[in-house]
């Protein structure tokens, strides 16, 4: 469970995120949605600490996030994070890629955890790019790989930053596919994402933010059938 | 103008370069890891170490060569020669160095910082395995260009009387009596030394180019 108690983001004098209270709950796929600046990225980004709240705080199963350094790294590995600018290291290998994090931090043997990089990216589809570097894929492999890379840890939350907003349009449905099957699989998931199919089809649960403030937070066919409020219906009315 | 010494005191120049060339790559070599030291700790996040870090990267670079040199040499008392143009060389670079070094870490895209920290690496790891390497192959460049410059700026070695190209060049004038010629010699040495580097350099920046 991520509990988010009170809180507040400010970039400078501007106000990204004001008093949020969320609960994120095991077994369910939650989508956040809304306009840009609406501040919900910032919140997927406090969740593992790459913001630091202005106030409040964020409470990983039971302990309250980023006391100290270390807290906050053992804290990370349990919560896979997905750029939308991929952010794969050009320097290393796709095998490499997946296999650094788990040799260095978890401190497994390489030999195991390179067993495990492969299978995933025979899951992820892409097990002909192993000795290949991130320069030769395309986007929509790069964020497949970036998928299979933070799933390496063997994480116990995947959160996704617009997956799929720095893709072209053909690459966007295989990057979702492989969200899906996730998603499937009962990986607990927190996406922010543009992708209101997706999101109809995948979600259990849709929050809808606005200028830093949760407007409504349903299961999806509530919230795109028969939303409550004005704010998201006029949301809803442009994006759909 | 004639060159015939050539023939007996070519040994003079030969010696020379090699210590010229010698001198310049420790200093860099040494540089480089003083260097990257120095930008940890201009980096680290103990206030007073960072502060005391950039003082030094100031002074340095506000302070010229030869006056360094004569500290480290007269200020060290018993000090071999030799070992006292390395040292001053080498902490003079590493001012440099660092510069070079903060530049290339910051030119580094922020995104691979947050991968890595995201996947629970601790800046140490990160920096180790993530940074460094992608800020390795910006500053190769401007590390080639530092090797240049202390080739050139190592001549100030001699006047505490290391045998460097500079030296022995006055050397060789001191006993064949040509006090132009042997200066000839010398700056087509050197020139030969910094023009075939920096080709080289280009070279090696092309090749990094299209392997990105």
């Amino acid at each position: 469970m991520i509990e988010v108690k009170n809180l507040q983001k400010n970039f400078g004098t501007l106000a990204v995120l004001k008093d949020l209270n969320i609960t994120f709950e095991k077994g369910q796929v939650t989508v956040i949605i809304g306009p840009s600046g609406s501040g919900k990225s910032t919140l997927l980004r406090c969740l593992n600490g790459l913001e630091k709240p202005t106030k409040g705080q964020v409470i990983v199963e039971g302990e309250a996030l980023g006391i100290t350094e270390r807290a906050l790294d053992h804290t990370r590995e349990k919560m896979g994070f997905v750029f939308q600018s991929f952010n794969l290291f050009p320097h290393k290998s796709i095998l490499e890629n997946l296999t650094l994090a788990p040799i260095q931090v978890k401190k497994e043997s390489p030999d195991i955890v390179k067993m495990r990089a492969l299978s995933l990216l025979e899951k992820v589809g892409l097990s002909d790019k192993k000795d290949a570097y991130p320069s030769q894929l395309s986007g929509g492999q790069k964020q497949r790989i970036a998928i299979a890379r933070a799933l390496a840890m063997e994480p116990e939350w995947m959160l996704f930053d617009e997956p799929t907003s720095a893709l072209d349009p053909e690459m966007v449905k295989e990057v979702l596919e492989l969200m899906k099957t996730l998603a499937e699989e009962g990986m607990n998931m927190i996406i922010v994402t543009h992708e209101m199919g997706f999101a109809k089809e995948v979600a259990d649960r849709v929050i809808f933010m606005d200028e830093g403030r949760v407007v409504e937070d349903k299961c999806p066919i509530v919230l795109f059938e028969n939303p409550a409020e004005e704010r998201t219906k006029l949301f809803l009315s442009k994006v759909l | 103008m004639s060159f015939e010494f050539l023939s007996t005191y070519g040994q003079y120049f030969i010696n020379g370069t090699a210590y010229t060339v010698g001198l310049s790559l420790m200093a860099v070599l040494f540089g480089l890891i003083v260097g990257t030291l120095l930008t940890l700790v201009r980096r680290s996040k103990i206030r007073p170490l960072a502060k005391l870090g950039d003082a030094y990267v100031a002074i340095v670079r506000g302070t010229p060569l030869i006056l360094q040199l004569y500290i480290v040499y007269y200020g060290l008392q018993n000090m071999p020669m030799l070992v006292a143009a390395v040292l001053a060389m080498t902490f003079n670079s590493a001012a440099y160095i660092s510069e070079i070094i903060r530049a290339g870490i910051e030119a580094v895209d922020k995104g691979q910082w947050e991968a890595a920290r995201s996947l629970g690496m601790s800046s140490g790891l990160t920096m180790k395995n993530v940074i460094l390497p992608q800020a390795f192959k910006n500053i190769l460049p401007a590390l080639g260009n530092e090797f240049i410059v202390l080739i050139k700026e190592s001549a100030i070695v001699s006047v505490i009387g290391v045998h460097d190209l500079m030296y022995n060049a006055d050397t060789v004038r001191g006993i064949t009596f040509k006090p132009f010629e042997p200066l000839i010699v010398v700056a087509s040495i050197y020139f030969v030394l910094t023009y075939s580097l920096s080709k080289a350099l280009q070279q090696l920046e092309g090749r990094l180019k299209v392997s990105d």
